[in-house]
């Protein structure tokens, strides 16, 4: 078991920059989730604390030790590939046993034939046999040791994945997108299962995945990264209503949150959309800004004026609970989306004219160029910026 | 979503519509009819292969069986039935016999020659990122090179007095040798020149292999702890190789077996019959002696060798599709 | 996500290791080419001295090439190889081309069994064939003509197996538009389905031809004269004339044999490695 931590990592692929200056610490214990869109560098990240991958600058420490340098063997770290990676010419007990054999039996007792024949491999195997056997049951896989993985389903293959990883009781788990070559379907009863396995383990998990239904369910925090880096680290559900950069708010949620440029037009009042809206804001007029409003912050209105937002629908999903009601606002480019309770909503068709207004403590202030904008100083948070200072 | 689909059962409706126009038939019977058009169509397509598959492969083997079974010569009118005469002479003459045991010394030869010359070099050329294709474009030249024309070119390499090999030999004090007139060596002297050829071959397709092992499992290797140079050989690149090397030792076997040209020209199975081997044998007695059956009975044995390895060259394809 | 394939990082020793063994291994591969280009500018004079050195002391080359130019028909022989190697690629193609798509996109009785057929033909090696062959030729009367030399190999079993292969990975709607948009069945298969399935067409046109101009087992079967002698039988009779003495014109023409495919090849590595790899099913 151990904590683990990035200081100032950078990394570059040729003249492309992957990482740029990522700072980041891990309890102990701790189920993290490194959560971004392809190409934003968080298996990269993943990859360079497992020593799969050298950092250009910044270091990576496991526990207490600096382990820059280290090879993976020697990191104590173990890793479930995305692809599961497994030896397909071995067997289930085989591949198991593999990070076992590579740690207990010396160079010359893993050399081919001969090594079976000097003192000590046979007993060291036996042990190795019985640890193997036991890991397997304790993932349901224990009548599957003699099969190969290409005999394998899916969700077999991955468990083997995770048992090779467990079987040497790593002190960190690193997990690239282990579920996304399932079906849904798996992929729900395997996100379950991965949280019960951190759960009964206590060890330290660090995940990767764009998947951010899996981030939410699994993790204790979220680390959200883009263009190589960290956005926001925060648990699942402040990531989710309290993001701190206009990005994060746009990466999680679906359907995406809706944005909406507006200008301050005096204390308290802000004018967006052809409507004026509400909301406390400690600025000056005349300050541009942005709100973010989440779809499920609407609700209907029976008339349009100040404090309303009006457009004409263009269209209606439903979903069953819910529906989603795409509204064109005048002088927005974009459609407002908008999650209405079915049984709340009358019958909406498209083209007609609908008012919604909005809870103002759930609209999302930022500046144009994507900072959050807090009302008040929340406590312990410091990253806020004074909102007086936009005007000027 | 229902667009194409909806436009691809309209049209179906139309083209139905237009064959009922022309001639009122049931619905089955226009369906049946389409069914016979396309086997038209596809058979007028086919044709000219299909004939010609008939006429250059299957009635000549059939005729090789024929020719094998029967006394018939070159111009005879007429022919008569004898058995396995043929196979009798053939299996009883000592020629053969030599011909068969040197064609599978050379095969044994040139087989692991080849194997373990292209592993290596693959292995060595896969293992950086340096010149890659340099190195791989030199050792496939000679796979390129007309052989023929390179024999002429190993046979000076090889001349007793004037060629490199000797010169060399006699300059730092080892015995030499008139490597193709020489029946101790002859034999393996064309074997050194098949693997010669060929490596690069077994290299191009071992560096396929290489290519297709998949990176994640390396780096599995790695963290589970196998990152030493012996360790990564014998967890993932061999294994992982395995299937193609079995590949390659067939191609190889089958190319091995079918050698002709440097016998034809530099050796002609001499001295003696030292490097006789069954390809030239075929062709010496059907072509230069015209004794016709013996090189047809020469042709099945050829064909019976080649069509077992190529079944099991076939066999281990099965197997590699399903070792994934 | 998985931007990175780690590439291998040698240490520099073994990366040094590594660049002298191809080399050195390199260098003994390239022997018989060195060898063959440096006997053929030598006057014999010093080709048969009891030393040797890479480049002569006096330069021979000229007149053995003319030597070998003038003394064996070798632009003959080699217009030759190009004859026979162009007829017999252009009659596959266009053979093979349309059973391969008959193959992959066409459902009709008997398209196992004539796939089968294929399999079976391209398990067959010709030399086998090579007796019947001949009697055929004798009694089609073309023996030492072009048409001995192409009609043999105007189909290929595994043209018609490659063809397949990708015209089978072309979606069948493909098909179903072309159609769609009147094209007839021949005009599917030159117009979409050749130039889609260009890369296969490519590999096999190389393999093919490598394959042609290379092959001396039937050209010394079915062609007497020099003058229809393809460029491996020619260089043999070349050989024989001279009964292997004169070396230096006898390495001229070798030179001038080997030449055009290996600057074919080096001209277009990846395209000659890739085609000769599929041929290893052959």
């Amino acid at each position: 078991m151990a904590a683990c931590s990035f200081q100032s990592i950078t990394k570059s692929f040729g003249p492309t920059p992957v990482l740029r200056g990522v700072s980041l610490s891990i309890a102990d214990g701790e189920f993290l989730t490194l959560l971004g869109p392809s190409g934003c560098g968080k298996s990269t990240l993943l990859r360079i604390l497992a020593g799969l991958e050298v950092q250009d600058a910044g270091s990576v420490s496991i526990g207490e030790r600096a382990v820059d340098g280290l090879r993976p063997k020697r990191r104590d770290v173990a890793m479930v590939f995305q692809s599961y990676a497994l030896y397909p010419h071995m067997t289930v007990a085989s591949n198991v046993a593999l990070p076992l054999r590579m740690r207990r039996l010396s160079a010359f007792q893993r050399f081919p034939l001969l090594g079976r024949l000097l003192p000590g491999t046979a007993r060291t195997a036996a042990e190795i046999d019985v640890e193997v056997t036991r890991t397997c049951k304790s993932l349901g896989i224990g009548h599957l040791l003699d099969r190969k993985p290409g005999q394998l389903s899916g969700g077999q293959r991955q468990r083997v994945a995770v048992g090779r990883a467990m079987v040497r009781h790593p002190a960190v788990f690193l997990m690239d997108e282990p579920l996304s070559n399932l079906d849904a379907k798996l992929r729900v009863q395997m996100r379950a299962e991965i949280k019960e396995l951190h759960q009964r383990l206590g060890v330290t998990f660090i995940y990767v995945t764009h998947d951010q239904a899996e981030a939410m369910t699994l993790s204790d925090r979220v680390a959200v990264m883009l263009e190589g880096e960290l956005l926001q680290v925060a648990p699942p559900q402040v990531i989710y209503a309290d993001p701190d950069d206009r990005r994060v708010a746009e990466f999680i949620g679906s359907p995406k949150i809706n944005m909406f440029d507006g200008v301050v037009r005096e204390h308290g009042l802000i004018d967006v959309a052809g409507s004026t809206l509400a909301i406390e804001v400690d600025a000056l007029a005349g300050a541009p800004l942005t709100l973010g409003i989440r779809p499920e912050a609407f609700h209907l209105a029976d008339h349009g004026g100040p404090g309303a937002l009006t457009g004409s629908v263009r269209m209606v999903e439903h979903i069953g609970s819910d529906l989603f009601v795409h509204l064109d606002l005048a002088g927005v480019d974009h459609p407002l989306v908008a999650r209405l309770l079915a049984e709340r909503a009358p019958h909406i068709a498209p083209g007609q004219d609908l008012h919604l207004r909005v809870f103002p403590d759930r609209v999302l202030l930022f500046t144009r160029d994507g900072r959050r904008l807090r009302r008040r100083v929340e406590s312990g948070r410091a990253s806020v910026t004074p909102i007086r200072e936009l005007a000027r | 979503m229902s667009g194409p689909l909806a436009l691809s059962s309209a049209s179906d409706e139309r083209s139905t519509t237009r064959s009922d126009r022309t001639s009122p038939t049931p619905a089955a019977s226009s369906a049946r009819r389409r069914v016979l058009k396309e086997a038209l169509a596809a058979w007028t397509l086919a044709g000219p292969a299909v004939f010609f598959l008939f006429v250059l492969f299957f009635v000549p083997m059939i005729g090789v069986f024929i020719i094998a079974l029967t006394d018939w010569q070159f111009g005879a009118r007429s022919l008569s039935f004898v058995g396995l005469a043929n196979f009798r002479e053939v299996f009883a003459d000592h020629g053969f016999r030599t011909s068969l045991f040197n064609t599978v010394i050379y095969v044994l030869i040139v087989v692991p020659g080849t194997l373990v010359l292209g592993l290596l070099t693959a292995l060595l050329i896969e293992s950086g990122n340096s010149c890659r294709s340099f190195y791989r474009a030199i050792h496939f030249l000679p796979f390129m090179a007309t052989l023929t024309a390179m024999a002429i070119a190993w046979e000076a390499l090889l001349h007793p007095t004037i060629g490199l090999v000797n010169q060399t030999l006699a300059a730092i004090g080892l015995p030499t040798a008139n490597w193709l007139r020489d029946d101790k060596t002859a034999l393996s002297v064309l074997a050194v020149i098949d693997i010669w050829q060929n490596l690069g071959y077994a290299m191009v397709l071992f560096l396929a292999g290489l290519k297709s092992i998949p990176q994640d499992l390396y780096d599995a290797a790695d963290v589970d702890g196998a990152d030493l140079w012996l360790d990564r050989l014998c967890t993932v690149t061999l294994p992982m190789l395995g299937p193609v090397s079995m590949f390659v030792v067939i191609v190889v076997a089958l190319r091995a077996f079918e050698s002709f040209d440097t016998v034809k020209v530099l050796t002609q199975g001499g001295p003696g019959h030292a490097s006789e081997m069954l390809l030239y044998t075929l062709y010496r007695e059907s072509f230069e002696y015209l004794h016709t059956g013996y090189g047809a009975a020469v042709a099945v044995v050829f064909l019976a060798i080649v069509v077992t390895l190529t079944l099991i060259q076939a066999r281990l394809m099965d197997r590699k599709v399903h070792y994934q | 996500m998985s931007a990175s394939t780690s590439t291998p990082h040698l240490p520099a020793y073994a990366a040094i290791l590594r660049h002298a063994v191809l080399l050195v291994t390199g260098a003994l591969v390239l022997i018989p080419f060195v060898w063959m280009v440096s006997l053929s500018v030598k006057p014999p004079g010093e080709i048969f001295r009891a030393h040797f050195s890479l480049w002569p002391s006096q330069f021979y080359g000229v007149e053995n090439y003319t030597k070998a130019l003038t003394e064996a028909p070798l632009l003959r022989y080699m217009g030759n190889g190009l004859i026979v190697c162009t007829l017999i690629l252009g009659l596959q193609i266009i053979v093979c081309a349309p059973c391969a798509y008959a193959l992959a996109k066409l459902r009709f009785a008997g398209r196992d069994l004539l796939h089968g057929l294929v399999l079976i033909g391209l398990l067959l090696p010709h030399q086998v064939l090579s007796l019947p062959l001949f009697i055929l030729c004798y009694q089609l009367g073309i023996l030492n003509t072009y048409a001995a030399l192409v009609f043999p190999y105007v189909v290929s079993p595994f043209g018609i197996f490659l063809f397949r292969q990708f015209f089978k990975a072309i979606p069948d709607d493909v098909v179903h538009a072309a159609r769609l948009d009147g094209l007839s069945e021949l005009a599917i298969i030159w117009r979409i389905m050749v130039p889609m399935a260009l890369p296969a067409v490519i590999a096999f046109s190389i393999f093919s031809v490598v394959g042609h101009w290379n092959d001396l087992f039937w050209p010394l079967i079915a062609v007497r004269d020099q003058s229809l002698m393809p460029p491996p039988l020619g260089i043999m009779a070349f050989k024989n004339e001279e009964a292997g003495n004169d070396y230096g014109p006898l390495m001229a023409a070798s030179t001038l044999v080997v030449l055009p495919l290996v600057i074919a090849f080096l001209a277009a590595q990846k395209w000659f490695v890739e085609g000769l790899a599929k041929g290893a099913v052959k």
